[in-house]
């Protein structure tokens, strides 16, 4: 198990610092950053000065390993737009989208797993129908469409919940809804074909034969081996709930990192989106990263060699 | 007094789009304690659907019906689901084909043993394990107590296989059934683990139904020995009285696949039974062998043929499904020798 973990430590380690590269080169992306920062009417006087003061002058491995140094103590530099530091700016949206996407996740697993479970045990039943209507209007249904139905009944026919928002967690229930049954059709699905699948194995049918109650064998004995690829398709969802919710975050009025990486694009404010960019591809490794140590948990046969 | 398990005329249907698939038509035996039936037979003649049949463990689609199917005086045809998971695993166990992936991956060896227990008596964990290591040492396993941490995939077919036969034994069951227990197994294990089993089986009086194809094994092992063919039992009695006498052409044909050491000489072709087995789709009329039969004359291609019972012992269940005169089979089992 150590020897395990400390191999997917060292390819996460790699992922990381291929990340920190492409995010580094960002910054050069748009031409001559000087530039950009200066604005189209700057001289050229000024341009010079902005690139002193910012280090463009300075050759490109000394610039990255500088800005990598700052970003590990936590510094990322300051927003061109905001002129305030990108760190603040993150963390102070960082929660909205970190509470959206796990709730989301939740909603999304509390509803197709036991879904999924059930329709693979009742084939061709009414349960596993309504699993099948439900997953194929998740995967038809446009998210932005979707919120704004749930807007429509529950904010304006019946004014229960708030539309926009993210003062209290009842702001966070129809943006869980909609976000998490967009990852629901997936893990659904995938759970219901890795049931089916270990339903007909051979020790199934040897828990059977042991008297075990039906409970049991389809819980204990089946669940664990036809979840293990649901976990690592959980995490890849949540890496991209996490920065994919944008669309959700404009429509609720969530101000996000989703919502301020879109906007941070559109203003060519590269430190920021820099820095989105790395914190959030830091947290997708550390959750598959933390995936990998579920699976070897369930499956001893990654775990014991 | 009655046997510990009766069958009769046990059918098992299949539903197929184009008609019923009879798997198994209608058969009937008795094993008692302390004794061993083997059920022999080639691939598909529904050896394996009997088994799975008495444990209530066909695969879903599949019908099961019985004019009498009782254990022990339970009928088991009637009995409530959760009544019938109350006796399996506990009175009744049942050896797998596939020692390979019959465990859980998931679980350790030790788990796996001591759930069915838990399961069936009111006893502690500490006693399980205690049992568990009990009967692992029983099967020859060495250092038991270490092998309850680990997982099927650290142990070999045969070692998975002897923890099969212990998790069979946890509850200390009367009645063991065995699929083909050695069939997935090297030539070398088989020998072991099937001394095991029959050592195991008349040390604590167990009735046991052996099914397998391999008739090396019935003679070595079996006290009754039923011959399926196509879903039907075709002939049935005691180990030596189907060996030396067999009336049936088809036992008669499986007898002669068998090379005998110092009869059969180097270079002789080994028996064979030409054809292929009928379909089993729809209803059957005559003999189900008669395509494949030597002897075979026009009645067995219209009538049904019933068992005839045989032999001086009326409860050794001697009996077979020919429709030859018993003197003609006996003659045809003098050229077969």
């Amino acid at each position: 198990m150590l020897i395990y973990t400390l191999k997917r430590l060292v390819v996460a380690l790699l992922v990381a610092l291929t990340i920190s590269l492409i995010s580094f080169g960002l910054l050069y992306l748009s031409g001559d950053p000087a530039t950009t920062i200066a604005g189209e009417s700057a001289n050229q006087a000024a341009i010079e000065a902005i690139r002193e003061q910012y280090g463009f002058n300075r050759p490109l491995y000394e610039q990255y390993f500088a800005w990598v140094g700052r970003a590990l103590q936590g510094d990322f530099g300051t927003s061109f737009y905001f002129k305030v530091p990108v760190t603040d700016l993150i963390f102070e949206r960082l929660p909205v989208t970190l509470g959206l996407g796990l709730s989301a996740i939740a909603f999304a697993i509390v509803l197709s797993i036991p879904l999924g479970v059930l329709a693979a045990r009742y084939p061709n039943s009414i349960v596993d129908r309504l699993a099948l209507t439900i997953s194929v209007m998740g995967q038809a249904m446009p998210s932005f469409w979707f919120a704004l139905l749930l807007i429509m009944v529950f904010s304006f026919m019946y004014p229960l919940l708030p539309s926009s928002g993210s003062e209290t967690w009842v702001h966070f229930i129809m943006p869980t809804v909609v976000l998490g049954y967009y990852a629901t059709p997936a893990i659904m699905r995938l759970t219901r074909t890795g049931m089916l699948e270990v339903l007909g194995a051979d020790y199934i049918r040897t828990a059977r034969a042991k008297g075990l109650r039906p409970r049991v064998v389809l819980f204990k004995h089946a669940l664990r081996n036809a979840i293990i690829p649901v976990v690592s398709l959980s995490a890849v969802q949540l890496g991209f709930m996490l920065g994919g919710s944008i669309v959700v975050e404009t429509i609720f009025a969530l101000h996000g990192t989703g919502y301020l990486a879109w906007e941070s694009i559109r203003r060519y404010d590269l430190p920021t989106v820099q820095a989105i960019l790395l914190v959030f591809s830091l947290i997708y490794i550390v959750l598959t990263f933390l995936a990998d140590l579920l699976n070897a948990w369930l499956d001893p046969r990654i775990r014991v060699g | 007094m009655a046997a510990l398990l009766e069958v009769e005329n046990l059918r098992v249907d299949i539903p197929l789009g184009a008609g019923d698939l009879h798997a198994v038509r209608g058969i009937s035996f008795q094993v008692d304690r302390g004794e061993t039936l083997c059920i022999v037979g080639e691939s598909g003649c529904g050896k394996s659907l009997t088994s799975l049949s008495l444990m209530d463990l066909l695969p879903p689609k599949a019908r099961r019906s019985a004019d009498r199917l009782a254990f022990d005086g339970i009928d088991l045809a009637k009995v409530a689901p959760s009544a019938m998971s109350d006796i399996r695993g506990n009175r009744m166990a049942m050896i797998f084909q596939e020692p390979m992936t019959s465990l859980n991956p998931a679980y350790t060896i030790g788990n796996q043993l001591e759930e069915a227990l838990l399961r069936h008596r009111n006893v502690s964990g500490r006693e399980a394990r205690e049992r568990a290591v009990h009967l692992l040492e029983k099967v020859g396993i060495t250092g038991a107590a270490s092998r309850l941490g680990q997982y099927p995939h650290q142990l070999s077919g045969g070692l998975r296989q002897r923890v099969m036969i212990a998790m069979a034994l946890m509850c200390g069951p009367e009645l063991i059934l065995a699929d083909e227990p050695t069939t997935a197994l090297d030539v070398t294990i088989q020998a072991q683990i099937l001394h095991l089993m029959i050592e195991l089986q008349k040390e604590f009086g167990m009735g046991m139904i052996l099914i397998t194809h391999d008739l090396g094994i019935v003679a070595r092992v079996a006290d009754k020995v039923a011959v399926m063919y196509a879903g039907q039992i075709v002939e049935s009695g005691t180990v030596n009285e189907v060996f030396e006498n067999p009336m049936h052409p088809y036992t008669q044909g499986l007898l002669r696949c068998i090379p005998v050491p110092g009869k059969t000489r180097r270079g002789e072709p080994l028996g064979s039974i030409p054809g292929i087995v009928p379909s089993l789709i729809g209803e059957m009329k005559g003999c189900a062998f008669a395509n494949r039969c030597p002897y075979t004359f026009e009645a067995c291609l219209t009538t049904d043929v019933p068992l005839f019972e045989t032999g001086s012992n009326p409860n050794a269940g001697r009996g077979y499904r020919c429709l030859l005169s018993e003197q003609q089979c006996i003659e045809n089992a003098k050229e077969v020798a």
